[in-house]
């Protein structure tokens, strides 16, 4: 993945594709990860409706639509900061990543204090459920699968956030160049992932009711 | 020819140059000697099951830990065995040589899925020792949510052994794309490439679903999640559907790459051309993608409609199809060829037997109102023993005779080899045939006793089972001795017009001395060979 050709490449250019290839595997197998919770969500949903619907109406969708906001941008930021680092102004795309990074510590933060506020009502995964104005039977579930999914998520971004500082030092350091910065494609690739699998957890845990 | 330049055995030395080493034959070593060891720790674990069932009534050991030892068996086998076997030994070894490339597309992925393959072995074994778990290798719920046994560190393991056979799907695919010898079409392609191509396909797409099901009862097990809890509005069938869909395409990950070595022995034991070359080449992906459609076979007596049943069958039926298609075409290659009877060539003819009545008696399981009858009997277990035991197994044997000069640069004894081969043979059927008709008569799976009627059948199965081992042991002994004192291999010992063949034996560290041209066919026997390489017999 660096700018030096390995024994097995005719040249970087092959390397630096089969490097974004290799990244779109990994994605689509990623996909699937959430996948099997989605298929889970869906199935669930069909057998509770109603308690699906209450349960919902109960998420911070204040908190969770700022985080989209939130996601969305941080997916714009390293977008630019790719093209400015092809165009050769490492300033811009220092500024623009560490923007991401701080776009994306936001969405940990506040999904921290999301999972405070719930934990706080009772509102725990499982047997740990205690959350009297709503019965457990079915938006248990609900809670259950809405703290796997977004924990998931979260675990996502967190390993997008330690890839993106990485990439940052690398950045800093001058590794990076114009004609060969495949590290950071492959960072925005991932990032980018992650902030797809939000756009499809927010209607579905916020916008549902 | 003097090889100018050394074998990758002797590239480098000591033992660094081993345990961090990028290269795909090192690491494919590497794995050959994990997943044998692992072959032999589920292998005594089936020898003790055997023991126990021998006579009814209690025996040797507690059902409990029968029935640990069982979950045992099938996670070793499953997981640590029959997945990795073939594509991180075998493919590792010739997907790239094949190819005409260096090495694999991502040689640190490639080693790191060594590392993280131990890891989840070590996890996994450590949970053996630590309680076990007697859910069976696949953890249904919800009784593996609140079984007595650590069903945790297990399950955690296989979802770590999956992260690794994930990895080796993809460092597959994107070097199958991306690092064929200019010249090398699709259409070019040795078949053993395509069916690990059609195998890395599942591989990445269904084992996150695997590692997400188990890992979600894990977390159910551990901290009450209770996603699967009937208790909490929670609905166990999900379990089994999002398990299946991962375990059913899991049993062509195990089944897939030995088809692909039966597609590379045949054509150079008959030194004759492919009968059909894209047929193997199409039905290869055929089978990866219906084998995603078909899991619900799985849960016919689970309470699914009887849409989805007849759905989910007909499905199966349709594996079937390309499987057959498979066949034939080996036989068709078969037919009037100059057949050199080997030890590999006699593995693949235990190969097609096997997987026929395996795949066969698939058709009839599949068919739902029989699968009423024979659902969690013995009939099952032998049904799926016959495809994934004696399609993988056969495989992986045939494959390592075949490759065997290759890899390490010696003969094995060709008589042992055959007196072997025909044990394993003898051995297998003598286990699963009886299981066939105890499972028949009624004998339910996974019960540490049996009614007194069925002893007879038990015994056979047992002394089959031991004839199996003794036979695996022997071809272990026999490979151990000739890696050491074997006659040393030429380049090309079956004459085969494989481009694996056209290197040296063992081959250098970056697999050719002078690339192939891959114009001359790799099953192009009735074609002049390659006139720009090195006789193909001369000795390394």
């Amino acid at each position: 993945m660096s700018d030096v050709l390995e024994v097995q490449y005719d040249t970087l250019a092959r390397q630096h594709a089969t490097a974004r290839l290799g990244m779109w595997i990994f994605l689509a197998s990623e996909s699937l990860l959430f996948g099997g919770l989605f298929a889970l969500y869906a199935a669930y949903r069909f057998i509770y409706p109603a308690e699906f619907h209450a349960a919902a109406a109960h998420a911070n969708v204040v908190l969770g639509t700022i985080n989209t906001y939130l996601l969305l941008t941080s997916s714009l930021t390293v977008a630019l900061a790719i093209y400015e680092t092809k165009h050769a102004r490492r300033h811009r795309a220092l500024i623009l990543l560490a923007i991401t990074i701080a776009l994306g510590v936001t969405f940990e933060v506040l999904k921290g204090v999301e999972y405070g506020q719930h934990l706080a009502d009772g509102i725990a995964p499982g047997g740990w459920y205690s959350y009297a104005a709503l019965p457990a039977h079915g938006a248990v579930l609900y809670f259950t699968l809405y703290y796997l999914m977004t924990g998931l998520h979260a675990l996502h971004v967190l390993g997008g956030l330690c890839a993106l500082t990485w990439l940052w030092v690398l950045l800093y350091r001058g590794r990076l160049t114009p004609d060969s910065h495949v590290a950071l494609e492959l960072g925005g690739l991932y990032w980018h992932l992650v902030d797809l699998v939000w756009i499809f957890l927010w209607p579905l845990i916020y916008l549902v009711t | 020819m003097a090889a100018s330049e050394p074998d990758y055995l002797r590239a480098r030395s000591g033992i660094r140059s081993w345990l961090l080493t990028t290269d795909h034959k090192r690491i494919a070593i590497m794995f050959f000697v994990a997943t044998t060891i692992a072959m032999m720790l589920g292998g005594t674990f089936a020898m003790l099951l055997r023991t126990k069932l021998l006579l009814p009534g209690p025996g040797i050991m507690e059902p409990i830990t029968y029935n640990r030892m069982f979950t045992l068996h099938g996670v070793v086998m499953v997981f640590m065995f029959m997945i990795p076997a073939i594509p991180a030994v075998f493919g590792n070894f010739f997907l790239p040589i094949m190819l005409g490339a260096k090495d694999l597309a991502f040689p640190r992925i490639n080693l790191a899925s060594f590392y993280v393959y131990v890891f989840g072995a070590t996890l996994t074994l450590w949970g053996m020792v630590h309680g076990g778990a007697d859910t069976g290798w696949t953890f249904y719920a919800p009784y593996a949510t609140v079984s007595p046994t650590d069903v945790a560190p297990i399950a955690i393991g296989v979802f770590v052994l999956g992260v690794s056979s994930i990895m080796t799907g993809l460092n597959f695919i994107a070097t199958t794309h991306m690092l064929r010898r200019e010249g090398l079409r699709w259409h070019g392609m040795p078949i053993f490439v395509w069916t690990l191509y059609a195998t890395s396909i599942i591989q990445v797409i269904a084992t996150p679903v695997l590692g997400l099901s188990v890992t979600l009862v894990a977390l159910d097990h551990a901290l009450k999640m209770g996603m699967f809890d009937p208790a909490l509005g929670g609905d166990p069938v999900l379990f089994e559907h999002l398990f299946w869909f991962y375990s059913h395409p899991a049993v062509y990950i195990m089944i897939l790459p030995g088809m692909g070595v039966v597609a590379e022995i045949i054509p150079t034991f008959a030194h004759k051309n492919q009968f059909s070359y894209k047929a193997l080449a199409y039905s290869s992906l055929g089978i990866a993608f219906v084998g995603f459609l078909t899991w619900g076979h799985h849960l016919f007596v689970a309470g699914i409609s009887q849409l989805d049943a007849a759905l989910f069958g007909l499905m199966s039926m349709f594996v079937a199809i390309f499987s057959a298609i498979k066949v034939f075409t080996w036989v068709g290659t078969l037919y009037r060829g100059s057949i050199a009877l080997k030890t590999p060539l006699l593995y693949m003819f235990a190969f097609i037997y096997l997987f026929v009545f395996g795949g066969m008696t698939g058709i009839a399981v599949a068919t739902t109102s029989l699968d009423v009858h024979w659902h969690d009997t013995y009939f099952v277990i032998a049904h799926f023993h016959f495809i994934m035991i004696g399609g993988t197994l056969t495989a992986f044997l045939g494959a390592t005779h075949y490759w065997f000069p290759k890899m390490f640069g010696r003969m094995y004894p060709e008589r042992l080899g055959v007196v072997s081969a025909v044990l394993v043979f003898a051995g297998f059927n003598l286990t699963f045939v009886p299981q066939f008709l105890l499972g028949n008569a009624g004998m339910p799976r996974r019960y540490a006793t049996y009614p007194v009627r069925f002893h007879l059948l038990n015994v056979i199965s047992t002394i089959g089972a031991y004839t199996l081992g003794a036979a695996l042991l022997l071809t272990l002994t026999y490979l151990l001795v000739a890696l050491f004192y074997g006659k040393r291999a030429p380049a090309n010992p079956w004459h085969s017009r494989g481009f694996e063949w056209r290197t040296p034996s063992p081959p250098p560290e970056h697999n050719f001395i002078k690339p192939f041209d891959p114009a001359y066919g790799p099953y192009a026997y009735d074609e002049p060979a390659d006139p720009n390489l090195p006789k193909l017999d001369e000795a390394a």
